[in-house]
């Protein structure tokens, strides 16, 4: 039982980030009718983003400190990074230690505006060509965002580290009862599963209770009439993208813990969540939600030993192999609507 | 008995019943015109004959076999071919390969693999194409591609891709809808010389009245997914129903 | 004059073609060796050989992709079945490719025909993503449990302790035909400063590609090709023309997959190793863009195309910054420093931003590919007079981008 709960756990942190990716990838496939492979790498660019505050709070002034010395006897050299400088050591090391959760701050406005970029200086041209050069062009730009990241940042991972409040485990198991160190759970990861309920649930709720929301799901399930009612939906659209972007890109800034950014990470990412996409269902968004939760923990449970003793390799396709079921027995996925990217 | 027998043909799409206990009998090398006011039912009641919808009730017999779970290409190989009311023609090919496509389906079955002959060839196909191409009057359009051929041209070629077929039964979804005066009455007329000559039986669905009486030998007027009557065109003329039907629904 | 059973037309271009492919390695060397230019000269063996059979990949993706439209990311699977069956037939009989090539085609044949039978019972992205899954969970499996198969990351290779049943006393222990050693060169001749490498490998997939590229020809001319270039444009006028249109795409389906498993096994022939990185979903990605590049559903396209990029990435990644100072010696100081700066971006290792650029800006200008390009220009000399082609060309048509 304990390993069960630990399991599904464990699958909570990558569903999460399958599900945030996916819910962008399938509100702009929804609303704009495009099939964006480069939606991996926002998600990326929103990882790098937390890599660089990570470095500008780090930037530092040396100097030598006369009070110390090194093993040696020598005077010290310190580095007093600018922020310890400006508003003293302890606000400047809190800023340095959180540096993740504040990147959140300054990633949505990046993020709005390389979504905005992107669908005004490409996709826009895209919305009536077919779906195979959508594909096609965004591919393309997405191996540009990866090699500029690549340039730019290296090819190692660069490890990026939760605020320290948050680097232990959490003895999971102790408050359902079980005997303590059974269920351990790393506090990060329960903060990004609740970061990424609570983005899903603002989107939803965005969607669901706003005008703008009720335009823009109106327009999902029939563009042309809600074109037909004089509603500019392209602006709306536009702005979609955007959120589908800043979604990512958050989705990215608070997976760094998790994951060392590197500059394939995009890429790995996008494979999973199309499939997610499609499991779910093309242009459904508890579809994506659902379709992502299921499939991370999934991938946990075949990542157990008694389970991959029992069918060797299931850990490295169950994935696969569950998307190529679902399709096969529901041909729109688990929540699509009929005719979804199907003449 | 008639080629195409349906009997007792329901479907329903959701909350909306589409069609309704639909009797018909197609009697062999007629014309049998289905008529009827917008939304009544008729292209759905073609697209359960060729393996496009299943109904939910009823059978569909053709020459004594039931055509219910058969596939379209399975259908059409029985010598079943339809027109549809937007035309489907390969829009990426020019009229000559359209009709050959035909040809070739005629001659080679659902299925051959022939990776290693030569389209240009095949002389005898090469001329049964051009043939028909000179019937429907295209045959100076042989090159041109398909998608840039005006609506009425569309409907022409797709009517040609039918008929080299040669089927038993033609089934025609408003062949004329669209086409300018002029392309209507050769429309018509090509359809008389198909009717005459090459024992072909067709059921027409046509809003133009004109083409109706013309062609027609039997018509039925369905309305909300139910035929109303069915008669010669004559007795369908002053008709008492199909005016309540056509009014009802205008008003 | 016609040749083969193929038109007037046909026969030409069949001959342009193989006069290039044998003539490639003094086309694409065409400055002397020691010149400044020499970077541009692309005549040697390895390149040759990838260019050859990165060509037979595209040529059979085409055949899929091109024709009936199916968008398959998964092909580099067949591709790896290739080169791991080719290399098993080395450890268990002996460096003989005659071997290695035919079981090649016949196993990812074989996975096709299994793979293909179930992704197409899905169209459009559902289709591409059955495809990509079949092809990410071989890879998986190839770096994981298959690791008896495949020797895991270490790649397949021959070892001293392999069976090689077959092996010969005097037999050479590298890849060969009946004694012709792949990595050879028969005759590599200096003319002034010109230097040229005529080698074995190279000639040999040079045959192999002819043949394959006059049997793409014949299939683009027969009614099954017109069947599949149907499908892609309407499948449903097709089923109820009374065709079955699944069989007809599993064919496709099936072809292209043997293709990809002989270029696989190619590559096994040229170098006797085997990976399963050449099984990854970005690699599958590469030959969409070749054959996009090139311009899809044309006969010359996935060949431009795949010859184009596997040059251009060769050339990119030799330049370094003494071939750029080399260049931009001449300029002032500040000048010649932002060139190379800017340069950096898109030669040695960034040669992966330049490809996805050039990738964008295809698909943006000219979805029709190079071929399209070339159409355009040619129709550009030739606007006076008027058209009377005779249609029989299957290039695809300029569409008109917004
Ligand atoms: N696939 C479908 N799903 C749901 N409703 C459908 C479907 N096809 C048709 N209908 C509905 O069934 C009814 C009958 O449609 P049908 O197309 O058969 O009418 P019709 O008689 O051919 O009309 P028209 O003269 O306009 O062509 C219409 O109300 C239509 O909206
Ligand atoms: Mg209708």
């Amino acid at each position: 039982m304990d390993a069960i709960i630990l399991q599904i756990l464990n699958g909570l942190d990558k569903g999460s980030a399958y599900a945030l990716i996916a819910l962008g990838l399938t509100l702009i496939f929804g609303t704009l009718g495009v099939v964006n492979f480069a939606h991996g790498a926002l998600f990326m660019i929103g990882a790098f983003v937390a890599v660089t505050l990570q470095r500008i709070f780090n930037l530092s002034t040396e100097h030598v400190d006369p009070t110390k010395t090194d093993f040696l006897g020598n005077p010290l050299k310190v580095k007093v990074p600018y922020v310890e400088s400006w508003f003293g050591p302890e606000v400047g090391a809190a800023l340095i230690d959180w540096s993740v959760p504040i990147a959140i701050v300054l990633a949505i406005p990046v993020m709005l505006l390389v979504g905005f970029v992107m669908e005004r200086g490409l996709i826009k041209h895209f919305y009536k060509r077919p779906h195979a050069d959508q594909i096609l062009v965004t591919f393309g730009l997405a191996i540009v965002l990866q090699e500029l990241v690549k340039y730019f940042f290296g090819a190692n991972p660069i490890q990026t580290g939760a605020p320290d409040a948050f680097s232990g485990s959490m003895d999971f198991g102790v408050l359902l009862g079980f005997d303590p160190n059974t269920i351990m759970y790393p506090y990060w990861r329960l903060v990004y599963f609740l970061f990424a309920a609570i983005v899903i649930g603002g989107v939803f709720a965005f969607l669901q209770f706003t005008t703008f929301g009720m335009v823009v799901r109106a327009g999902m399930a029939d563009r042309e009439t809600v074109g037909l009612l004089g509603i500019n939906i392209d602006k709306r659209f536009t702005i979609m993208f955007g959120l589908a972007a800043a979604v990512a890109g958050v989705a990215g800034v608070m997976y760094t813990p998790i994951l060392a950014p590197n500059y394939h990470m995009g890429m790995d990412f996008l494979v999973l969540s199309f499939v997610v996409v499609v499991v779910g269902g093309m242009g459904s968004l508890p579809g994506a939600v659902a379709a992502g939760f299921l499939l991370g923990i999934l991938q946990s449970f075949a990542s157990m030993n008694e389970i991959k003793s029992l069918i060797p390799g299931i850990d490295q396709v169950i994935i696969y192999l569950v998307a190529i079921l679902i399709l096969l027995t529901r041909p729109r996925g688990l929540l699509g609507r009929a005719g979804v990217m199907e003449e | 008995m008639g080629i195409l027998e349906v009997k007792n043909v329901g479907k329903r799409f959701g909350g909306l019943q589409a069609l309704s206990d639909v009797n018909l009998s197609v009697q062999e090398n007629s014309v049998h015109a289905i008529i009827g006011p917008n939304g009544a039912g008729k292209s759905t009641l073609l697209n359960c004959f060729v393996g496009k919808l299943i109904p939910d009730t009823g059978s569909v017999m053709f020459n004594g076999q039931s055509l219910l779970g058969l596939k379209p290409h399975q259908i059409n190989q029985l010598g079943v071919s339809r027109v549809f009311q937007t035309p489907e023609i390969f829009s990426d090919l020019n009229v000559m390969e359209n009709v050959m496509i035909s040809c070739f389906a005629k001659r080679d079955g659902a299925f051959r693999l022939h990776p290693f002959e030569t389209v240009s060839h095949e002389t005898d196909i090469v001329e049964q194409a051009e043939q028909i191409l000179i019937d429907v009057n295209m045959i100076d359009k042989r090159h041109m591609n398909a998608a840039s051929m005006s609506r009425g041209d569309k409907r022409r070629l797709e009517m040609a891709m039918c008929l080299v077929q040669e089927p038993k039964l033609l089934l025609l979804d408003e062949p004329t809808a669209g086409m300018a005066r002029a392309d209507t009455n050769n429309t018509i007329d090509l359809l008389k010389e198909i009717k005459e000559k090459r024992d072909i039986t067709m059921a027409i669905i046509e809003h133009d009245m004109h083409v109706v009486f013309s062609l027609a030998d039997r018509i039925t007027v369905l309305a909300q997914g139910t035929p109303l009557v069915e008669d010669t065109p004559e007795n369908i003329k002053g008709h008492p129903k199909v005016k309540e039907a056509y009014l009802g629904e205008a008003a | 004059m016609q040749i083969l059973g193929l038109s007037k037309r046909d026969s030409t271009f069949l001959l342009i073609v193989i006069a290039l492919t044998l003539l490639t390695p003094i086309l694409i060397q065409p400055f002397p060796v020691g010149s400044g230019l020499n970077t541009f000269n692309a005549g040697y063996p390895d390149l040759m050989q990838k260019i050859a059979i990165f060509g037979i990949f595209a040529i059979g993706f085409n055949i899929l992709f091109g024709l009936t439209g199916y968008l398959s990311f998964g092909h580099a699977a067949f591709l790896g079945i290739g080169s791991y069956s080719t290399v098993w037939m080395y450890k268990l009989l002996d460096y003989n490719v005659l071997w290695g090539l035919p079981l090649a085609i016949i196993v990812s044949g074989l996975f096709a025909l299994v793979i293909g039978f179930i992704s197409l019972r899905r169209s459009g992205i559902y289709f591409s993503i059955l495809t990509l899954a079949f092809a990410q969970m071989m890879y998986n499996l190839a770096y994981s449990v298959l690791t008896p198969i495949t020797n895991g990351e270490t790649g397949l290779q021959v070892y001293e302790s392999d069976p090689q049943v077959l092996l010969g006393a005097n037999e050479p222990s590298s890849p060969h035909l009946f004694g012709i050693v792949m990595r050879e060169n028969f005759w590599t001749p200096k003319i002034g400063g010109w230097e040229f490498t005529f080698n074995n490998g190279y000639y040999f997939t040079a045959i192999i590609a002819i043949i394959v590229f006059y049997l793409s020809l014949r299939i683009f001319r027969s009614p099954f090709g017109l069947m599949l270039r149907a499908i892609k444009t309407n499948q449903t006028r097709l089923n109820y023309t009374g065709i079955n249109t699944r069989p007809y795409t599993l064919a496709a389906f099936v072809i292209s997959g043997m293709y990809a498993g002989l270029a696989g096994g190619l590559l096994a022939a040229m170098d006797p190793l085997a990976g399963a990185e050449r099984m990854q979903w970005t690699a599958s990605g590469e030959v969409v863009l070749m054959v996009i590049l090139g311009g899809a559903g044309t006969l010359m396209g996935p060949v431009l195309g795949a010859a184009f990029i596997k040059y251009l990435e060769n050339i990119f990644s030799k330049i370094n910054d003494s071939v750029l100072h080399g260049w931009f010696a001449w300029m002032p100081d500040g000048l010649e420093d932002f060139l190379i700066g800017v340069s950096h971006f898109f030669v040695g290792k960034s040669w992966h931003l330049t490809s996805g650029l050039m990738f964008m800006l295809v698909v943006i200008f000219l979805p029709g590919g190079l071929v399209e390009g070339g159409q355009r220009i040619k129709a550009l000399f030739k606007k006076k007079r008027t058209s009377g082609d005779d249609g029989a060309g299957t290039e695809a048509q300029p569409t008109a981008a917004e």
